[in-house]
C-alpha cells in the first residue's frame, strides 16, 4: 500500500512543501527514510517505531521505504516525526485516509507517542496557508506561533492518539484562535524606558535622529557614561512594528529555535548585543546548516555592538555588506540561502585605551598615538556605514539624583512614528523605507539644498575639518531632521545639527 | 694629531665649537672656563696634554677626553647630520647668541638652531604640566596669544599639555615663538607634535644644545628647562603638579634673576598644586598678559601701538554678526568652556538649537569644539 502525507521544510526563512510517501510492501522486514534527511531524520525511525507501539497501534511487519520528496533537498530536525508515522499508520489503513490530502503535519515525536516543539513553526503556517492545506496540525506548544497566520486551521495535539482519534472522525480537535490584537496591545509596555536617563540631552536628541531615519550610530564615552543603557533604550523609541514586520522577525527567532514558549508573536522590536568575542559565523550568520546570524536576529530591531574596537576585525568587516543590503546570502555546501538583515547598528567605544580621555574627573593615560591607534581599529568603510558619532559625556552625580521628569519613550516614539511616515509616504513603491538607505541619485533628488546650505556645507568642510565621506551622511541626516520638523526642504539649521554628529571626522580627534 | 681635520676641505671655526660641544661628561660650565682660558676652541682643540695637566680645575677624566681621538674623528659626521637637517650652529662668541643666555651661570657653549634668533629678542617663557586640565590649556593658548600680540616672543619645551598649548597660541597670533628641545633637532619630541615643530622653525626657532641624534634623555630635560628660563625676561608656570619639571624651570628662572610668575588654578585640581604653592612662595599671580608685560621696562612703549587695539577688537567683534540665540551662547561660554548639555541647560534653549548654533559659531570663528562635545570661546 502506498500513503502520501504533506509535511513542511525549511529553506532560510521559508518553508516548503514536503511530500512524505510511504510504501509498505511485502519482502524481508526493514525500514528505510530516502530524501536527504540529516541524521535527525535518519533516527526517526527509532522514535516513529516506538511511539506507534507506545499508542496501542500496530506496527507493520513488512519492508517499508519512505521517501521526502523533493527528493534533492537536504531535510533536518525532528518535525517530520509526526508525518512519518502518520503515513506508515495510512499506509497500514489503521488510519482513514480520505481528508488526509486536506492536511499538513509537523511535530517530533517522543517515544510514548507525545508531541513536542519544533523550531520555524511560523514559516511553516505560512507556507500551509500558500499551498491551500486546510488544516495545520502541529505541537501543542507551537499553536499559539502558528495561530498568527490568518485563515489557517491550526490544530494543537499533545499525542498520537489524539491526532489518530480525530481522523479517525472519533474525537474532533479544536481550532486553536488567538487574539492578534490584543497580543499587539499588550506587548507594547516596555519594562526599560527612556525616563530612567537622567540628562543627556544631546546624546538622546542623537537618539531620536537615529530612530527616526534608521540611521546607525556610534556612541563614545567613558566607562559608566551611560552607553549601553541608552542603546538598551533605543528599541523603545523605534516606530511600532507593523503586523507583516513582526511575521518576519517571528519567522526569523522561530527558526534559530529563540521565540520564548508560549509566544506567538514578536511584537516588540528586538535588541541584540552580541559579546565582542563573537564569531563571523554568529554574527551574520551561517554553519553547515545555515542558521541566521545576530544581524537577521537583530532584523528591524537594533544590533548593539559593546566594544567595537574588541571586536575582530574581520568580524566587523562582514557586516559591511549585509548593512548595505539589508539582506544576508549565505552559501554553503547544502544549500544558498539568504536572511533579511535590516537591522539598526548601534555601536559604543571607548575614546581611548584607558577609557578616560573625555572624562573631566580622571585623568587619561594615554598618549595621543595610543588614541589614533585605538579609534584607528575601526576601518574606514565600516565607519562610511556609519551616519551618527555622539559622544558620551558621564553624568554628574547631581543630575542623577534629581527628580526632574524626564520624556518618556511612548512621547518620542510619537515623534518618530510621525516622521517614519513622511519618510514612507516619500518612498512609496522605491523599495526603501527610510532616510539612512537613500542611494547618491535619491540623495541629489530628495536632498536638495539651497544657495545658503550649500555655502553652509562648503564653509564646514573647509574649516570645520569634516573628512569627504562626511558628505552623503550630513545629507541623509539632515533629511530626517528635516522630517521631524516635517519640513519640505532642508534649512540651514537642519544641516547644522546634522554636521553636529560627524565628531569622528573632526581634526580635533586625532590632537 | 692634525689628521682627521684632513679631507674636510671647508672646515672653519665651526668645526671646533661642534667638537666641543660634543665632548660629554664635561659641563657647561666647564667648557665656558676652557673658552675664557684658550679664547677660541681652536687653541683648545691644539693644547698639549702637558699644557692641560696645568689647568688646576680639569680632571684626569676630562684632559682624557678632551684629547680622545675617537671624539674628534666623529666631528666631520656630526658635520655632515647638521648639514643634513638644516641646522645652524651658534657658538657663544658669536654677536647673535642671545644675550640673556649668555649671562646665565652655565650656557651651552654652542647651540643647534633651526629657524632663526633675533638679536633683540624680547621673550617669555610659558610652561606647564603635560597632563594639563582643559582649563589650562586654554589659559595657555590665550596667555600666549596676547603675548605674541605684544610682539613678545613665546619660549617653550614643545611637550605635550600646556608647552605645545603655548606655542600653538602665539603662532595663532602670528607672533615668535622658541620651542627648546631635550634631544637632537634631527626629530621632533614627542613625535605627534613633528607638524608643530615645523611650523614654529619657520617663523621662529626650535634650539637645542644637543647634536642631532641625541636621543630625549631624562637628565637632558633638567639642562632642556634652564635654557628657556635663561632665554626669557621672565617664566610663566599655567599648571604644575607638586613635582613637576616645570618648577625646575621656575627654580632656575629664579637663580639666573629672572621673574617668576604663576596662573592660579582650583584648589583641588592636583595640576595646580604646583602653581599654587609657587604664588604661596611669592610668584606673582597672571590673570591676563598685561599681568606679565608691567614687570618688564618696555611694557609703556608698546602698551600705546598694539595692546589697546587687540582689546578693543576683541570686545566689539565677539557680538559682531551673531544671532540672538548665538549671543546667549556665546554669553554663557565667556566664562569658562562649558559641555553641550550644560550650555543647553543654563541658556534655557533646546538641544536641537543649540546644536545648530555651536556649527554655525564654529563656523564664524567665534566658538571651537574640544573633544566630548565642550566648547570654548576661540582666542
Amino acid at each position: 500500500m502506498l500513503s502520501k502525507v504533506k509535511s513542511c521544510g525549511l529553506m532560510g526563512i521559508d518553508g516548503y512543501v514536503i511530500e512524505v510517501e510511504t510504501d509498505i510492501s511485502s519482502g524481508i522486514p526493514a525500514f528505510e527514510i530516502v530524501g536527504l534527511g540529516d541524521v535527525a531524520v535518519k533516527e526517526s525511525k527509532e522514535r516513529v517505531r516506538a511511539s506507534i507501539h507506545n499508542t496501542g497501534l500496530d506496527f507493520p511487519v513488512r519492508r517499508i521505504t519512505v521517501n521526502l520528496a523533493p527528493a534533492n533537498m537536504k531535510k533536518e530536525g525532528s518535525a517530520l516525526d509526526l508525518p512519518i508515522a502518520l503515513g506508515i499508520l495510512a499506509a497500514t489503513q489503521q488510519i482513514s485516509t480520505e481528508q488526509l490530502g486536506k492536511y499538513m503535519f509537523v511535530g517530533e515525536l517522543s517515544l510514548d507517542g507525545e508531541v513536542k516543539p519544533v523550531n520555524g513553526i511560523l514559516s511553516m503556517a505560512v507556507c500551509a496557508l500558500q499551498s491551500e492545506v486546510e488544516y495545520f496540525v502541529l505541537p501543542e506548544a507551537n499553536a499559539d506561533e502558528a495561530a498568527v497566520v490568518k485563515g489557517l486551521n491550526v490544530l494543537p495535539v499533545r499525542n498520537m492518539s489524539e491526532i489518530v482519534e480525530h481522523l479517525n472522525g472519533k474525537k474532533q480537535i479544536e481550532t486553536h484562535r488567538i487574539d492578534i490584537d490584543g497580543i499587539f496591545k499588550n506587548s507594547i509596555s516596555h519594562e526599560l524606558d527612556f525616563a530612567d536617563v537622567k540628562g543627556q540631552e544631546n546624546v538622546k536628541r542623537a537618539l531620536e535622529v537615529a530612530a527616526s531615519g534608521a540611521h546607525n550610530c556610534l556612541m563614545i564615552g567613558s566607562p559608566g557614561s551611560g552607553k549601553t543603557m541608552l542603546a538598551k533604550r533605543l528599541p523603545t523609541i523605534l516606530p511600532t512594528m507593523t503586523f507583516e514586520e513582526a511575521l518576519e522577525v517571528t519567522k526569523i527567532h522561530s527558526i534559530a529555535g529563540l521565540l520564548p514558549p508560549k509566544t506567538s508573536l514578536i511584537t516588540s522590536r528586538p535588541f541584540r548585543s552580541p559579546h565582542h568575542t563573537v564569531s563571523n559565523v554568529s554574527l551574520v550568520g551561517g554553519g553547515r546548516y545555515p542558521k541566521p546570524g545576530e544581524i537577521s536576529l537583530a532584523h528591524y530591531g537594533v544590533l548593539f555592538l559593546d566594544e567595537l574596537p574588541e571586536f575582530a576585525k574581520d568580524a566587523l568587516e562582514v557586516l559591511r555588506q549585509p548593512l548595505e543590503d539589508g539582506m544576508v546570502t549565505i552559501s554553503r555546501v547544502n544549500a544558498s540561502l539568504s536572511y533579511p538583515a535590516k537591522a539598526t547598528l548601534i555601536c559604543a567605544a571607548n575614546p581611548c585605551k584607558c577609557g578616560n580621555l573625555l572624562d573631566p574627573a580622571r585623568q587619561c593615560s594615554c598618549t595621543p598615538k595610543q588614541v589614533q591607534a585605538y579609534l584607528g581599529r575601526l576601518s574606514g568603510p565600516l565607519l562610511d556605514r556609519i551616519d551618527i558619532h555622539i559622544e558620551v559625556a558621564s553624568v554628574k552625580y547631581k543630575e542623577l539624583e534629581s527628580t526632574k521628569e524626564e520624556e518618556n519613550s511612548a512621547v518620542i516614539r510619537e515623534r518618530v512614528n510621525k516622521a517614519r511616515r513622511i519618510q514612507l509616504e516619500r518612498y512609496k513603491g522605491m523599495e526603501i523605507y527610510s532616510n539612512s538607505q537613500l542611494t547618491p541619485s535619491m540623495i541629489n533628488k530628495y536632498c536638495r539644498l539651497d544657495e545658503k546650505g550649500r555655502e553652509l556645507l562648503k564653509n564646514s568642510f573647509e574649516k570645520l575639518g569634516l573628512s569627504a565621506r562626511a558628505h552623503s551622511r550630513i545629507l541623509k541626516v539632515a533629511r530626517t531632521i528635516a522630517d521631524m520638523e516635517e519640513s519640505e526642504e532642508i534649512k540651514t539649521s537642519h544641516l547644522a545639527e546634522a554636521i553636529q554628529y560627524r565628531s569622528l571626522d573632526r581634526k580635533f580627534w586625532c590632537g | 694629531m692634525n689628521h682627521c681635520k684632513v679631507g674636510y676641505k671647508m672646515f672653519d671655526s665651526m668645526f671646533y665649537w661642534v667638537w666641543l660641544s660634543s665632548i660629554p661628561g664635561m659641563g657647561s660650565r666647564k667648557k665656558n672656563r676652557l673658552l675664557e682660558y684658550f679664547k677660541d676652541p681652536a687653541g683648545l682643540w691644539d693644547a698639549s696634554e702637558e699644557e692641560l695637566r696645568k689647568i688646576s680645575f680639569l680632571n684626569g677624566g676630562s684632559v682624557c677626553r678632551l684629547l680622545d681621538k675617537n671624539l674628534r674623528e666623529d666631528v666631520s659626521r656630526h658635520i655632515e647630520n647638521i648639514n643634513k637637517y638644516g641646522i645652524k650652529v651658534i657658538n657663544i662668541q658669536e654677536e647673535i647668541y642671545p644675550e640673556c643666555l649668555k649671562n646665565i651661570y652655565d650656557p651651552p657653549v654652542a647651540l643647534y638652531v633651526r629657524g632663526s634668533l633675533l638679536k633683540d629678542e624680547k621673550a617669555v617663557a610659558v610652561v606647564g604640566s603635560r597632563n594639563a586640565s582643559l582649563y589650562g590649556l586654554t589659559m595657555a593658548e590665550r596667555l600666549s596669544y596676547d603675548l605674541a600680540g605684544y610682539g613678545i616672543t613665546i619660549v617653550s619645551g614643545m611637550a605635550r599639555g600646556i608647552d605645545a598649548s603655548a606655542q600653538k597660541g602665539a603662532l595663532k597670533a602670528g607672533g615668535r615663538t622658541i620651542a627648546v628641545l631635550g634631544c637632537g633637532l634631527d626629530k621632533a619630541y614627542p613625535a605627534e607634535n613633528k607638524e608643530l615643530m615645523e611650523r614654529i622653525a619657520q617663523t621662529g626657532a626650535v634650539i637645542s644644545e644637543y647634536l642631532p641624534g641625541v636621543p630625549p634623555l631624562p637628565q637632558n630635560f633638567p639642562a632642556r628647562n634652564r635654557i628657556i628660563s635663561g632665554l626669557s625676561m621672565g617664566t610663566v608656570i599655567i599648571e604644575a603638579n607638586e613635582k613637576s619639571g616645570s618648577l625646575i624651570t621656575a627654580n632656575f628662572a629664579l637663580e639666573q634673576g629672572r621673574e617668576v610668575f604663576a596662573v592660579p588654578g582650583n584648589i583641588t585640581s592636583p595640576v595646580s598644586r604646583g602653581t599654587n604653592k609657587l604664588i604661596k612662595d611669592g610668584a606673582k599671580i597672571v590673570t591676563c598678559a598685561e599681568d606679565i608685560l608691567e614687570e618688564f621696562i618696555f611694557y609703556q612703549r608698546t602698551y600705546n601701538t598694539n595692546c589697546q587695539g587687540i582689546k578693543e577688537k576683541k570686545e566689539e567683534n565677539i557680538f559682531k554678526g551673531l544671532d540672538e540665540n548665538e549671543r546667549r551662547l556665546v554669553e554663557h561660554l565667556r566664562n569658562e568652556p562649558l559641555h553641550i548639555d550644560v550650555l543647553s541647560k543654563q541658556s534655557g534653549l533646546g538641544i536641537q538649537l543649540v546644536n545648530s548654533a555651536l556649527v554655525m559659531l564654529e563656523l564664524k570663528g567665534v566658538v571651537e569644539q574640544m573633544p566630548g562635545k565642550v566648547y570654548k570661546i576661540k582666542v
